[in-house]
């Protein structure tokens, strides 16, 4: 039986939005989880970078199988986050932001001049492994795990140093101690949604890990909202499907997608979802 | 060889630092981290390119009625943006927010408006003639770079440090709530320092469009990274590291590129950054800034 073309064209673009949806998710998780705690990092795309990168090259060069390749990608990330989190977590706010940009624009000139990696064309012909139900079980799980541990007395001292971590710490959180905890699930869930990415489109670059995307993360989790874990996820599904609804206008699709990120950030401070968590009182 | 190297890296430098005086500046009194400050700086070239281009000025002319162009564009986006941030808990996170929406609207537009090309100065805009001195040439548009540079930088460190205004600008830095009880004009003060920074990235996007000799929509974004490290290594808000950061940098990248690869100039240029954030995070001339309330 042959399909006919125009379906094929068809579901195909439909696939690749549907696996956008659940890896966007993920990335939203990533950022949610550092900001949950009260810290501006904004190096997601650089673990999604290593993660795709690290995965990529286990199922490129050594042929590992993906149900190996999936979780081993998470180490790249894990170890830069424990590199960089003793030194940057000293800083706070703006200053970590712009640290953790710039780590993540060292990492993109890395692949760009390192020829094992592709250089700047990048890697061609990943294995394409990611399925549908990997990706949103992944998702499932991540969403169910962040909401147990929002509503559990973890949730109580990640809210608390967000609010004041001063305050926190005078009540005996070891706030240092969540920061790193944050940083290091924030690399595991962006690592993850790197590999599954590039095994969805059998084609990284470095431009995919960089300034900007790192950005889009952060919208994602702003124009949500940071309140319950669900609303970020809510927050990328809304920017992932919006440029979707303009493919005909691809000039004023950025400009319509700036335009949002501004309105929504002057005109909606809590985010478009954002409700908080109902927890029992303690 | 070498000292020609070095000629090279100060050109660069001098306008990195132009570049990135501008942005610390911003950041320093208003404490927003300013991401259109990039596009002012692609827009300074435009302006100056529409100048001398259909309008036929010289490139002395252009320059000043470039820079002024783009600080008021400057003035124009920023009092649209960030005012109803200032009064805001996390104002830092979403001046970042908003201006990153607000560029990459700005981008986009221009690029429909205008089209990606790379697009040049009319020959004769600076004359080709070349100074030789020990061996060392320096072209007209390479003079014009280092005496604009110098002459900007030497305003504005004037301004600040001699002038009333420059005090106020200094005040609202320091606590922009007491600065307004002691009769300082915030709004008025900020769109100054707006128009300052808009300026300076302005001037910058000229001399670079200059030097280069190629002006396009996104030329503005790959600065705003040598800008991130050149504040970051210099210390935010501070605008001697701006300086010494800046120049610093741009001889780096050009030594680099001359005596080992010039695809390793930038990751160079981060691995410096990588190396301050770890062993003084506040930059070299910065104060400590660690965890408070």
């Amino acid at each position: 039986m042959t399909i006919p073309g125009w379906l094929d064209d068809f579901l195909w673009t439909y696939q690749t939005l549907i696996h956008d949806l659940g890896i966007n998710g993920l990335l939203a998780l990533a950022m949610y989880v550092v900001l949950a705690v009260g810290q501006l990092s904004l190096g997601q795309a650089a673990f999604m970078g290593l993660g795709a990168y690290s995965g990529a090259l286990l199922s490129m060069k050594l042929h590992w199988p993906f149900a190996l390749v999936l979780p081993a990608s998470c180490v790249a990330p894990v170890l830069f986050a424990l590199a960089i989190g003793v030194p940057t977590l000293r800083l706070s706010g703006v200053y970590l932001a712009i640290a953790t940009i710039g780590l993540g624009e060292v990492l993109r000139s890395v692949y760009i001049n390192w020829d094992y990696v592709g250089g700047a064309l990048g890697l061609n012909g990943i294995p394409e492994r990611a399925e549908t139900w990997m990706i949103f079980s992944l998702l499932g799980v991540a969403l169910l795990a962040l909401f147990l541990v929002g509503r559990s007395r973890f949730g109580r001292a990640m809210e608390a140093m967000r609010e004041d971590a001063t305050a926190a710490a005078a009540m005996g959180i070891n706030v240092r101690r969540y920061h790193l905890m944050a940083l290091v699930t924030s690399a595991i869930l962006a690592g993850l949604a790197g590999s599954l990415g590039a095994h969805e489109a059998d084609f990284i670059s470095p431009g995919e890990y960089g300034f900007e995307p790192a950005v889009t993360i952060l919208s994602f989790a702003l124009l949500g909202g940071i309140g319950n874990p669900a609303a970020p996820v809510a927050g990328a599904w809304f920017l992932t499907l919006l440029p979707e609804m303009m493919r005909d206008l691809p000039e004023i699709r950025l400009a319509l997608n700036g335009a949002i990120i501004v309105l929504a950030v002057l005109f909606l401070p809590r985010g478009l979802f954002g409700w908080r968590m109902k927890r029992r009182a303690a | 060889m070498l000292a020609q190297q070095m000629v090279n890296g100060v050109l660069l430098g001098a306008t990195y630092a132009l570049f990135a005086l501008g942005f610390t500046l911003i950041f320093g009194v208003l404490r927003v981290i300013n991401l259109t400050y990039g596009f002012y700086f692609s827009a300074g070239a435009f302006i100056a390119l529409y100048l001398t281009r259909v309008l036929g000025l010289n490139i002395v002319l252009a320059l000043p009625l470039g820079t002024i162009a783009a600080g008021l564009v400057a003035v124009a986006m920023d009092s649209l943006l960030l005012p109803r941030l200032r009064h805001r808990r996390t104002a830092e996170l979403d001046s970042l927010m908003v201006t990153l929406g607000a560029v990459l609207a700005l981008y986009s537009i221009m690029t429909a408006w205008l089209g990606p090309d790379i697009r040049r100065f009319p020959p004769g805009t600076i004359s080709a003639d070349a100074l030789e001195i020990l061996g060392v040439r320096l072209t007209a548009a390479e003079g014009l770079i280092l005496l604009a540079s110098f002459v900007l930088v030497a305003a504005l460190m004037a301004l600040m440090k001699f002038t009333r205004l420059g005090l106020a600008i200094r005040a609202l830095a320091e606590k922009p709530d007491a600065a307004g009880l002691m009769g300082i004009n915030v709004p008025a003060t900020s769109r100054i320092v707006s128009f300052l920074s808009g300026a300076l990235a302005g001037a910058g996007g000229i001399l670079i469009g200059l030097n280069f000799n190629a002006i396009q929509p996104y030329m503005g974004e790959s600065m705003m990274l040598r800008g991130f490290v050149v504040i970051i290594v210099g210390g935010m808000g501070d605008s001697r590291g701006a300086l010494v950061a800046g120049l610093a940098l741009g001889i780096i990248e050009v030594l680099t590129a001359g005596y080992i690869d010039s695809g390793l100039k930038e990751t160079v240029a981060f691995a410096i950054l990588v190396v301050v954030l770890w062993t003084r995070p506040q930059g070299l001339f910065g104060r400590a800034v660690g965890q408070r309330a």
